[in-house]
């Protein structure tokens, strides 16, 4: 079998174990806590000082049971909940009570994909080039420089670093809105002033998890170009007297961005966590925002079906880049060793 | 007694050299040193418990006999901090004390025996690597409502931390087990658990303790964006809660910038400085004797 078409079927594999892996800890975490979430309803009902006997109450239970998919044995709930997650159905959410979990997520995550895909894709790509740059004039003021804003920056948590950017920019300087991904009132449509609206209010998030994610990148390729550039082809080529910006581009960039492309998938899901909060932070009307809805109400269908989307959306962002990379490495392609 | 003496001064004498020879090592470990003190030290003189409401007059910006300035909820800042840090601290080295001891215990175990059990483990670590832990920690909190245990969080932190270590011994050890001395070591007699101790563990220590640091942050880190968004153990004192009182209050807007920049600060300043001993310890490592 050719190795690349080998390389490709392994990751599938280990994609779909994945997804598994992880839909099975949302499935069986809320079986273990004692909550039980047709209670918390039916208290709801009639903490409103509606009566019921017990007649309808027991009714009421079944129709809920039926609702929320609680029947049948374990094993029959497991796979009903296996079958509906993998076509994008979670079933049904407590606060907001006949709509379904897949509607509101689907309202809030455009939003998160918007904000995280331009975020992690410009501050790689920024943070790649200043890396490499940084990395081979190494001994420049302006690249210890960078190196000190790298390290005073990174370390930081994202949400930490949302509320410094709250209080300088809202509070201190009030330049930038505090709440919303767009000004209220308007809707969702393709003018100039939605779509700079837009811009505005999301972009104390976006600088958020750019700055952030820009410190890493800078770090991580400021050392790999540094090592690279110690490697005697490097030297080779420095002697023979090659252009500089041949030797940057083809000898170093080239080598030096494979790690960051695999650095890049595993760095998809602290990313994702970080994104999340800095959405409750900015109240951004993506997934971090319906997250906290959810938890501040204790809606666990909808904490269930935001989970199980963040493993399924993470996973297949991981897999897409990984697909993409046989492309970008010859070895994988000739090689049957890797993986 | 004596051999012991001589080898804690000689040990103390390396450490102080390594100190003076790495600026950030020097910087890092200083703060670290400070907030440590902080937080274990100066809670056993708290005149009286933070973590109790109306203990001292409400919204009071820093100034003389509070340092730190006192909550709307009538707590004294500058205790309720060194309470927090205690229970942040002692988080974090919990979970990567635990996480860093199984994941390199795995980690060496796979590396050495292969096989199966190599192949089950890195499988393993790699899946838990990919699965996003936060919004599960999330789901996992909010079902206590509130008032998960510190310890509960605790042990599920550590079961999103171990992967990370193993995956990277295991691959030390399969570049180490192709070096000469460890042959040499082979051949003359060592067993595996002496080659482990005494060849590979002195020469990758550095880059396992700069994980351990690393851990520290991350679990600090984790449990402070729980608390953030209202789901940790609310009732006690920690970095993260100390931020959530704050969001809960408004401080900001009220103009209380006291109460939110004292955990803030000190998040950025404890996890700089943590940062900084991990950075000099993985360099340590990439320059001294592994490289692949």
């Amino acid at each position: 079998m050719k190795a690349s078409v080998r390389y490709i079927i392994s990751r599938i594999v280990s994609y779909i174990i994945t997804v598994w892996i992880g839909l099975t800890i949302c499935f069986i975490l809320p079986r273990f806590v004692p909550i039980d979430p047709i209670t918390v309803i039916l208290s709801r009902v009639t903490a409103m000082g509606a009566y019921m006997d017990p007649e309808t109450y027991q009714k009421m239970r079944e129709t809920l049971l039926h609702i929320f998919g609680l029947e049948g044995s374990f094993q029959e709930q497991y796979f009903s909940f296996l079958s509906k997650a993998i076509t994008g159905d979670f079933g049904i959410s407590i606060t907001v009570f006949p709509s379904k979990v897949n509607d509101l997520i689907a309202r809030a995550l455009p939003w998160t994909i918007l904000l995280l895909a331009t975020t992690t894709l410009i501050s790689w790509i920024f943070g790649n080039i200043i890396g490499l740059l940084a990395g081979y004039y190494r001994d420049r003021k302006i690249s210890k420089a960078l190196q000190f804003f790298a390290i005073s920056v990174y370390p930081i948590p994202y949400y930490v670093m949302a509320l410094i950017f709250v209080f300088i920019f809202c509070y201190l300087f009030r330049i930038f809105p505090l709440l919303g991904s767009k000004g209220i009132g308007f809707e969702v449509s393709l003018s100039f002033e939605f779509i700079s609206s837009v811009i505005y209010h999301s972009f104390l998030p976006a600088l958020t998890l750019f700055v952030i994610n820009l410190g890493w990148w800078i770090l991580s390729m400021r050392a790999l170009t540094i090592n690279i550039s110690e490697e005697d082809y490097v030297k080779f080529a420095e002697i023979k007297g090659l252009d500089k910006r041949i030797i940057l581009n083809k000898y170093i960039f080239r080598n030096a961005l494979l790690p960051q492309i695999t650095q890049l998938t595993m760095a998809l899901s602290t990313i994702f966590s970080g994104a999340i909060l800095t959405e409750f932070i900015f109240s951004y009307p993506g997934l971090g925002q319906l997250l906290w809805m959810a938890v501040s109400s204790s809606d666990i269908y909808l904490l269930m079906g935001i989970t199980s989307l963040s493993v399924i959306a993470v996973s297949t962002a991981a897999l897409v880049i990984d697909l993409i990379y046989p492309l970008l490495d010859p070895r994988i392609r000739y090689e049957a060793k890797q993986i | 007694m004596r051999k012991i003496k001589k080898r804690l001064a000689s040990a103390l004498r390396n450490f102080t050299f390594l100190l003076m020879s790495d600026v950030k090592l020097l910087i890092g470990t200083t703060v670290f040193v400070v907030l440590v003190v902080l937080g274990f030290i100066f809670p056993h003189f708290s005149p009286y418990n933070p973590k109790r409401w109306n203990q001292v007059p409400r919204d009071i910006p820093p100034c003389w006999k509070y340092p730190l300035g006192t909550t709307s909820l009538g707590q004294d800042l500058f205790w309720l901090l060194t309470f927090a840090l205690q229970n942040s601290l002692i988080l974090g080295i919990t979970v990567a004390t635990i996480s860093t001891f199984v994941g390199v215990l795995l980690g060496l175990l796979a590396g050495y025996k292969g096989g199966y059990l190599d192949r089950a483990l890195t499988f393993l670590s790699d899946i838990f690597i990919a699965i996003p832990s936060f919004p599960i920690l999330v789901m996992l909190a909010a079902l206590f409502l509130g008032r998960i245990h510190i310890l509960m969080l605790a042990a599920v932190l550590c079961l999103f931390n171990w992967p990370w270590p193993a995956k990277q011994v295991r691959s030390m050890i399969l570049s180490l087990r192709e070096r000469t001395f460890i042959e040499t070591a082979s051949f003359s007699g060592f067993g595996t658990i002496e080659i482990i101790l005494k060849e590979v563990i002195p020469l990758i220590s550095p880059w396992i303790f700069a994980n351990f640091i690393n851990t520290v942050l991350v679990a600090i880190g984790a449990e402070a964006g729980l608390a953030t968004i209202g789901v940790s153990s609310l009732e006690e004192a920690t970095l993260g809660t100390m931020i959530y009182w704050a969001l809960r209050y408004q401080a900001m807007f009220r103009g209380h910038w006291w109460w939110i920049s004292v955990p803030v600060v000190t998040i950025v300043i404890l996890f700089i400085a943590l940062f900084l001993i991990y950075m000099s310890f993985s360099e340590m490592f990439s320059i001294g004797g592994y490289k692949k």
